[in-house]
């Protein structure tokens, strides 16, 4: 049985429901774009985020990214050329709506209409609020190689898969740090 | 609009409730006739779902803003989906009156 596919981070879903080409009759067989596709082209087109930051805004990784990003834009491709309707539909997301701090009073407060644009504290009125991002930091462990067995860090090497790195310490097949298989400690390569 | 702050008293002195869903009181503020309300929290001793039973009971008086210290996990989209507004005061120590006095320089 395949791993479940991982809950996606969405915050701004579309207000509409899809797309309709001009001049055809309506069809029966709309395309179906996900939400996470959606988010994925409004992230990289829209928002001209990079890959990498785009999949931390949604809470995948960068390749899991790449292949809905890839597949949103097959299936536009698709409406496009054979004049189908798109319709947005589906997916694996959670809406998370944005958060603000307020350096006044120190309140965190979120926004649930989107719409409109937020210039005051929900608190105290103040104008000093700022954006609020949880996850603001970037992850340094992203280019880091690390040893399972010993906790050895390397470099990661651009090219070389992490899992081909063997540590010099434990003759251990490294991992990728940070990665969701960090705690697979058994492998058949450690001589211990 | 209808706001509405967990406390820990049923009365204005008492202190901010860092928690939502077991909070002791929850006070319904009206900005616009300037009454308060003191509605005590019949979900604070429950073993599970105290969140979304305070959220019932928030959303039934029409309240477009909840302040509270924290708001659990089940909550929030709750929340969401209702359109109501959440405000996380980490300051536990401000009292309900201070807190009303903060929303009104708004108005």
């Amino acid at each position: 049985m395949p791993r479940p596919k991982r809950i996606r981070r969405m915050t701004n879903p579309p207000h509409f429901k899809g797309f309709r080409p001009i001049g055809l009759p309506e069809e029966d067989h709309p395309v179906l774009l996900n939400y996470e596709e959606y988010e994925s082209i409004r992230l990289s087109d829209f928002e001209f985020h990079g890959q990498l930051e785009a999949a931390q805004l949604m809470g995948v990784s960068r390749p899991t990214f790449a292949r809905i990003y890839e597949s949103a834009r097959r299936k536009i491709a698709q409406a496009l050329v054979l004049g189908k309707a798109i319709v947005f539909e589906g997916g694996k997301v959670y809406f998370d709506s944005e958060w603000y701090l307020c350096n006044s009073c120190g309140c965190y407060f979120n926004h649930p209409a989107k719409e409109e644009e937020i210039k005051n504290c929900a608190l105290c009125g103040s104008e000093e609020i700022e954006q609020y991002n949880n996850d603001s930091e970037p992850k340094t462990s992203e280019d880091t190689c690390i040893c399972p067995q010993c906790g050895l860090e390397k470099t990661h090497t651009p090219g070389i898969p992490c899992k081909k790195e063997v540590c010099v310490q434990c003759n251990c097949q490294m991992i990728r740090k940070g990665s969701p298989h960090n705690y697979r400690k058994r492998n058949n390569n450690c001589k211990i | 609009m209808k706001v509405a702050i967990t406390s820990t008293g049923n009365s204005p002195e008492s202190k901010l409730d860092s928690r939502f869903g077991r909070c002791s009181y929850f006070v319904v503020y009206d900005t616009e006739s300037q009454s308060t309300e003191f509605i005590p929290n019949p979900n604070k001793e429950n073993v599970e779902g105290a969140g979304p039973a305070a959220v019932q009971l928030v959303a039934s008086r029409a309240v477009k803003k909840v302040i509270s210290g924290e708001f659990g996990a089940k909550v929030k989209s709750i929340f969401d989906s209702l359109q109501i507004q959440l405000v996380v005061l980490n300051d536990t120590e401000k009292k309900i009156s201070e807190v009303i006095d903060l929303l009104n320089h708004k108005n």
